[in-house]
Order: structure tokens, then sequence, then C-alpha cells
């Protein structure tokens, strides 16, 4: 029959670290339950690192690392990868750059060959470069101008959170920055981002630890040592007036709004920041959660409502500043003041009253599942751990997680609630443009 | 940095050859059991130790359903019970870590979900008070039809979709698989005295198979869901024959048809062309032929439109498997100005693998891509989970892989230049083009004949 005690389940994976003569970060992460290996480098430079009059580069210069390097011609990356059995790919965020392949783990050498490869130096040549701000054209048309809520609210509520460049502009890019990026502003990032000393390799899977280690000295030890750059702080004044700005979406049929709040430092301030994660699951997953059983079965005020914490909802991959945010989609004629109004009421709530018996220890045991379901994945632990690497020194405290997240108390979540207040949230309205 | 300071140190040359593969993994299948409860409930347990979890997956043969009313069941099924209220249900499952979610499409229903294992009882117990006692409340349902008419709406104002469904009518015709999201219209009409009555007829142990996945004793995961789902009433006596899909019809190729979205910036190129189901004797090749094309990124299509000419971003091509049929769908998203650019590249390099055979190097590639997406596919529970319950659809068991990657092993070169000329050949394509009508009419009437889809 069922248990139903309800003890928090953890991994235990071992997790070896290293760092290489030449600045690289290592970390191994060994698991033989399936024949696999996820290899990621994770470079610490992102969207927010990008220089004035070049939006969008971060993630074009992502697009330009396959495009052959020192002994591989260009296709020869994805025809090594996918020819071994494997597949790759590479993602820009808002603080890093991750590289990646999950490959049956005889081809273990191999993806270490072409990451150290690329490392040394890609092939930054006009035609690629020409080639690959075309394609970077199709995503960005196939993903925003040419879908309906395209960009929503990623790239349309940080201009509304935030007034640096770093925080605030838009990080898929404009046609404009992107067509005239040039092969000398590539070397120059290059140069000063892709350093061993700013990257975090990671190894997990089916691999022997001493022997992957040689491997990694084979390949990654001949790179030339490049220090990190020093990183500034993107930090900005919290908000102290509520800001709210909305737009028309000639795609989009239906209204949609996301609002934001800023959030404690997620790394610096770990402890104060683990309630806002858990309060975005009290206040968002499936049907017992807060806004839920209001907005969406009760008032009928919303389709749908999600929260979540970081831009790209990524809450253990981001640096400060970042918030929590809800999002939302409104059935024809929506009423976006009566939304919030509802949200701060509920806010407020559970501020005042607290949560109700069991409410918190049902939602920490299946955050603890979502943790551990994206733990079984050996390319998301082989990312995850290579970024809590690089932003904290700490690629253990994923299989710490949920266990952290279950330790967050009823009060901090009643303070988290009562910290978002209407004159610190940013909010982005949709308005529809193609109503019928 | 003065280079005296440093101590020195024995940096290893650079390597410059690609290192050659080790030794082949071997593909395991995991330890399994399997049973067919008294009331036709098949259970496939499968172990998987690597995380704490069990995945829940219990698919319903649910063929020949009304589109609107079985879209909405799903939407509904978890909305209440006799005993519980949705938020009730949500908050159970919660407790165990647990959740569950309902799809459906012309083939199946399906109910999904995961949660701790030690909660594996909690979650059958409460699939089982849904399959046993969904009530369909008036009040809950009407507020699902209304979400879920906002969600379709929302679906036909996205590209993927309206492309998709063009080219889904223009294969299908009147049968069922031409239908497979319902009008707005279609859903308003729905009533829960209808969802009842459909439950009531279709959503029965018999057909169905469930398949649990995770750190679990199969024998034992069996024995649990034996005690608590072997009380789910076996229903009418209807023969399931009765839901039996015809087979769905040839291709029938003709004028590329034109679907206008007036000011598109891109237009979706979608095309079907013929594919066999996953028994067939030509299948492996066929998938071979299908890489080699287009079917992952190292394709000849991919390199040429997107690496070489940047037409594109995310071109595919893939085999798609329903129970009455199977097709082969090329899909891309290319800028309005090469729209016509972009179909001659796409006629060419299928007209190039149906007229010439591969080289040796290439479907080598594609094979050790085939045999490795086998074994990554398999490496998590959720991709077991879902591979298994694909697999029982087509009446196929785990064991099927090892026959797969064997056959995958085995294909010529000869085998996969035949499949690509019976399956591959462009005269077989119907294809649809969703854009600009008035700015990408006139470039791909001068490749192919034309028609404009009636708005």
């Amino acid at each position: 029959m069922a248990r139903r005690s309800n003890k928090i389940a953890a991994t235990r994976y071992p997790v070896e670290r290293l760092t290489l003569p030449n600045g690289l970060r290592v970390v191994l992460a060994p698991d033989r339950s399936a024949p696999v290996v996820g290899v990621a480098v994770v470079y610490d430079v992102g969207i927010r690192s990008e220089p004035e009059g070049r939006t969008g580069f971060a993630h074009l210069f992502e697009h330009l690392m396959f495009q052959g390097s020192a002994n591989l011609e260009k296709l020869a990356h994805f025809r090594h990868v996918q020819g071994s059995g494997g597949t790759f790919n590479g993602s820009t965020h808002l603080d890093y750059t991750d590289y990646f392949e999950v490959l049956p783990s005889n081809a273990l050498e191999r993806a270490l060959f072409l990451e150290a490869d690329r490392m040394r130096g890609p092939r930054l040549t006009e035609e690629n470069l020409r080639n690959q701000v075309d394609v970077v054209k199709e995503e960005i048309r196939v993903n925003v101008l040419n879908q309906p809520y395209g960009g929503f609210p990623w790239l349309t509520l940080p201009p509304v959170m935030f007034d640096t460049f770093p925080n605030a502009h838009d990080g898929y890019g404009s046609f404009t920055d992107l067509e005239s990026a040039t092969v000398a502003d590539a070397a120059d990032f290059f140069e000063r981002y892709y350093a061993a000393g700013n990257a975090v390799l990671t190894v997990a899977g089916d691999i022997d630890v001493a022997e992957t280690t040689a491997l990694i000295e084979r390949h990654f030890g001949s790179v030339p040592a490049r220090p990190a750059p020093a990183r500034p702080s993107f930090d900005e004044p919290d908000l102290t007036a509520e800001r709210r700005k909305s737009y028309t979406d000639r795609l989009a049929p239906l209204p949609a709004v996301a609002a934001a709040w800023r959030v404690p430092d997620p790394v610096a301030d770990f402890a104060g920041y683990l309630p806002y994660v858990v309060l975005a699951e009290v206040l968002t997953d499936g049907d017992a959660s807060r806004l839920v059983e209001r907005l969406v079965l009760k008032d009928r005020s919303v389709t749908s409502v999600g929260g979540y914490l970081g831009f790209m909802g990524e809450p253990f991959e981001v640096r400060d500043p970042t918030a929590l945010l809800l999002q939302a989609h409104l059935p024809p004629g929506g009423d976006t003041d009566k939304l919030l109004r509802t949200v701060d009421e509920e806010l407020d709530r559970l501020a005042q009253d607290g949560l109700a018996a069991g409410e918190l220890a049902r939602t920490q045991a299946r955050m603890a599942t979502h943790l551990l379901r994206d733990t079984d994945a050996v390319l998301s632990r082989t990312l995850r751990m290579a970024v809590l690497e690089q932003q904290r020194g700490e690629p253990g405290l994923l299989n710490e997680l949920p266990v952290l997240l279950a330790e967050v108390t009823e009060e901090q979540i009643r303070a988290a609630a009562a910290a978002l207040r209407p004159e610190r949230r940013a909010t982005i309205e949709v308005i529809p443009g193609a109503a019928r | 940095m003065s280079p005296t300071t440093v101590k020195p140190v024995k940096v290893p040359a650079i390597v410059t050859e690609l290192p050659a593969l080790g030794p082949a993994t071997t593909l395991h299948l995991p330890k399994e059991a399997e049973a067919t409860l008294p009331n036709g409930l098949t259970v496939i347990a499968i172990r998987r130790p690597s995380v704490p979890l069990v995945e829940v997956r219990l698919r319903i043969p649910f063929g020949k359903a009304h589109p609107a009313r079985a879209a909405m069941l799903a939407q509904t099924i978890l909305s209440g019970t006799d005993t519980m209220t949705s938020v009730e249900i949500a908050a159970a499952l919660q407790t165990v870590g647990g959740g569950l979610s309902a799809g459906v499409d012309p083939d199946r229903l399906l109910l999904a979900g995961n949660g701790l294992v030690s909660g594996l009882g909690r979650i059958l117990e409460l699939l089982g008070e849904v399959l046993t006692a969904a009530r369909y409340p008036a009040e809950e349902v009407a507020t699902e039809r209304a979400r879920l008419v906002d969600h379709i709406q929302v679906a036909q104002s996205q590209p993927q979709h309206v492309a998709r469904t063009a080219l889904l009518r223009r294969i299908y015709g009147r049968h069922p698989y031409a239908n497979q999201l319902p009008e707005p219209e279609q859903v308003k009409a729905v009533r829960p005295a209808q969802l009842r009555a459909l439950h009531s007829e279709r959503v029965r142990p018999a057909g169905a198979t469930l398949v649990l996945v995770g750190d679990i004793q199969p024998a034992k995961a069996i024995d649990t869901a034996e005690q608590i789902l072997g009380g789910w009433a076996i229903g009418g006596d209807v023969p399931a024959s009765k839901w039996e899909l015809p087979a769905v019809p040839s291709l029938v190729p003709g004028p590329l048809m034109v679907v206008d979205r007036p000011e598109s910036v891109q237009s979706s190129l979608r095309m079907a062309l013929p594919a066999v189901h996953r028994t067939h004797p030509d299948h492996a090749a066929l998938l071979l032929a299908n890489l080699i094309f287009g079917g992952y990124f190292s394709s000849r299509w991919v390199e040429n439109i997107r690496e070489d000419k940047g037409y594109t971003y995310g071109p595919h091509s893939a085999i798609e498997h329903l129970v009455a049929g199977s097709s082969l769908t090329v899909a891309a998203d290319v800028a309005t100005e090469v729209t016509g650019p972009a179909m001659l590249e796409t006629l060419y390099e299928l007209g190039r693998l149906a007229s010439l055979p591969p080289g040796a190097e290439e479907l080598e590639q594609a094979r050790q891509y085939a045999l490795g997406s086998l074994r990554l596919g398999v490496a998590t529970q959720a991709g077991l989970a879902g591979l298994a319950v694909t697999y029982a659809g087509a009446g196929l068991r785990l064991d099927h892989l090892a026959e797969h990657s064997a056959r995958l092993a085995a294909v010529t070169m000869d085998e996969v230049a035949a499949a690509a000329a019976t399956y591959l050949a462009p005269a077989r394509a119907v294809t649809v083009v969703l854009g600009d009508a008035e700015r990408i009419a006139a470039p791909l009437a001068a490749l192919t004949p034309i028609e404009k889809a009636q708005p």
C-alpha cells in the first residue's frame, strides 16, 4: 500500500572539482547507470556583458563558435558529434553562454577534443559571420517577429523594470546592430571573454574520474592561459514607484500581462532568495496553488498563470539583479487593473493569514520532484553543475537543493509575499492587435 | 606578468587529430514485468532506479472519438470526482510530490504523471478515483470550456499551427486525422452530460495500457497497480473493432497550396511524403534516408538552406507514426523574400537523394546518430516511459529497441537508395506554404504549379 510518509528525497551524485594550470575549472560527476555522458563548457559571459551598439552579440557569437576552429572545418563539429551518436547545442543567457554535447560514452574523448579546439580559437570569417547573421535573423523572425506573444515577457519586461543598458536591452538584438557586427568585434569578444580562466568544463555520466581527468589534461592542458575579465556589478536601485507599460502585438488574439518584483541577490544572499523560489510555486504550481485556484478556477479572470524566478526561468543560474515574475493570459476583454488588484489581495492574504495546513510541505514535495526529474537527465545535470561551479564554486549544491528548499519556513514565505508591493512592481501588458 | 615568476608547467602538445571512438556501448534493456489484469488493463512496469521517482503513463485507445468532446474530456477529467474537487485532487497529488495531466490525440487519451516513488500507491489511488468517478461538474466544465476556446484561438494565431492544420487537411481529407484540434464553435457546444457519456463509453480498462517506470521493483509495482486499479470496472461490451480507424488514404500529390497570411515576415514550408510503420521492412532504411535528407542537423538540407544559404533557423524533417498510418513531414520557416529559392533547394535535395545513392560516410554518420539516439532516449525515466507507452500504442514492447537497433546496423546503401527513391521522391510530395501570398505566389509558381487555398 501507499506509504504516506514524505521524507524529502535527494540525489547523491559524487562531484569532483579541479583547476588546470591555465585556469580552466573542471567539474566531474560520475554516474554509471546509463552508457551516456554529458559535456558542457560554460563561459562567464552573457547578454548583460554586450557592448552598447552590439545588442544580440553574445548570442550571435554563440552561433560563430559552431563555425569551425583550428583543426575543424565549418560543419565538422556537428558531423563529429552526431556521427558519434550524440546531440549538441549552445545557448545564451543573461549571465553565461553554454556549449554542450550528450553522447554515448564511447565518444567522450571526441567531445573533449571538439570543445578544446574551439576554446583555442573559432574560425571567425566574414563569410561565416554574414551567414550566421542571416540565420539569427530567421531565429528572431520565427521566435519573435512572426510569432504571437513573441519575446513576451523576457524581452519586453526588462526595459520596464530596468534603466541601464546591460539589464534593459534586447538580448536577441536589433537587426541593425546584428548587421553591423564585424569579424574584428568577434575577435575582440573572444579575446576578452572566452578565456580558459573564464570557463568551466563539466563532464557528467558514465565516466571514470581518473581516466577522464587524464583526457581533459591531454585536450585542454594546451589551451593558452588567459585570465577571466573583471565582471562589473550590474546592480540597479529597486523601484520605488510602480512602473507600467503596454504595447500592441499585431499577431496576438488575446490580452496578456506580466509583472515582476526584484528579489534578493541569488548568489550573495541565497538564504534570502530561496523563499521567493518557493513562493512562486505556492502561487502558481497547479490547481491547488493560490493564484490558479483564485484567478483561473474561481474568478475566471485569466486562462493561465505562471510564476518563476529569473527572466529566462532559471532560478539557480542567474545573478543579481533579477526578479520574481508572474505571467498571465487573459480572456477576451480581460481587465489588467482588476487582475493586478486581485494579485495584490492574494499576496496580502498570504502575508497576513499565512499558509494553510500542509500547503507549504506539499509545494516543497512537488518542487523536489521537479528538481530530481531534471537531474535525471545527464545533460541538465551537466549544465546546472557547470553554472553552479561558475557562479558559486559549488557544483554539489545540485544535490542539496531539494533539502534547502524544504527548509524554507512559512514565516519566510509570508515575509516574501509581503515584500511584493505594488510600488516595487514593473508590469508589461500585451494589447491584442489581432482580436477577432 | 613576468614569465620568470611563473613556475614552469608542462603543457601537453595540441591534439590536432579527431580521437577515435571507444568500443561501442551496448544497449541494455532495463528489467521489466508485464501483466494483463482481469479487467483488461495491461500494466508494464520498468525498473530504472536513477532517481527516487516514478513516471506514470496511462494510454487509453480513443480513435473515432468526437474531437471537441475528446478535447474537453482531456481538459476536464481532472476537474473533480464524486468525493474530491479539482483543487483537492491537485493538492493530494502534490503531497506525494506528484502531478497528473491529460492529453488527447486522434488515437488515444493519455494520462501522464510523475512523483516521488514513495507516493506511487497514492498517485495510482488518485488516478483510479479519476478513472472511476470523474464527475464533469457543470461549473468547472464551463470554466475549462472557455479556457480551451481561448487556447485554441491562440493556437490559431500561430503560423506553425495554421500551416500544420492546412497540411493535415490536405493529406487526410475526410479521415479523422485531418482535424487534430477542434474549432472553438465545436468546443462551445460541448455539455457535461456528453462528457460523462463519453467517459462511460470510452474510459475503460480493456485495451488500455499503464506504464510505470522508476525506482521500483517491477513485480511489486504491478501488484500495487492491480490492488488499486483492479476494480476499475470493465464497462460496456462494445467490441474494440468499433473504434478502429480506417487506414489513412494514400497521398495524392497535386499543385502546391499557398495559404495566405498577409504581411507575414516568414513563409512556413510544409510537405508530406509517404512513410511506413515501425515494423515495415523498409522502415530502418527510410529512417536513415530521412536523416540524410533533413532529419538531423548534419543533413544535406539543413547544411544547404541554413549553414550555406542562411534562409532559415530550424528546418527539420521527421517520420510521424500514428496508429492508422505513418507519414514523413518536412518543415522550414524561411524569410518571405527567399521563399522561392528555399523551395527550389528543398526540391533539389529531395530529388538528389531520390536519384543518387548517398555516400558511404554520410550513411555511417546517419546510422551512428540513429543508434546513439536510441541510447540517449532511454537514459532517463521519462524517456523510457514515453518510449514504452508509444511502443505499446503500436503493439510493441521495449525489446523492439533491440530489433530496431539490429536493423539499423544492417541496412545497406542500396536499401537506403531504394527507400529514398520510393518515399522521398519530390513527385510524391504534398506541399503547403503559408505566407504573404502576394509576395510568394509568383516565385513558387515559377517552380511548380500552385493553387491558392480558399479563405
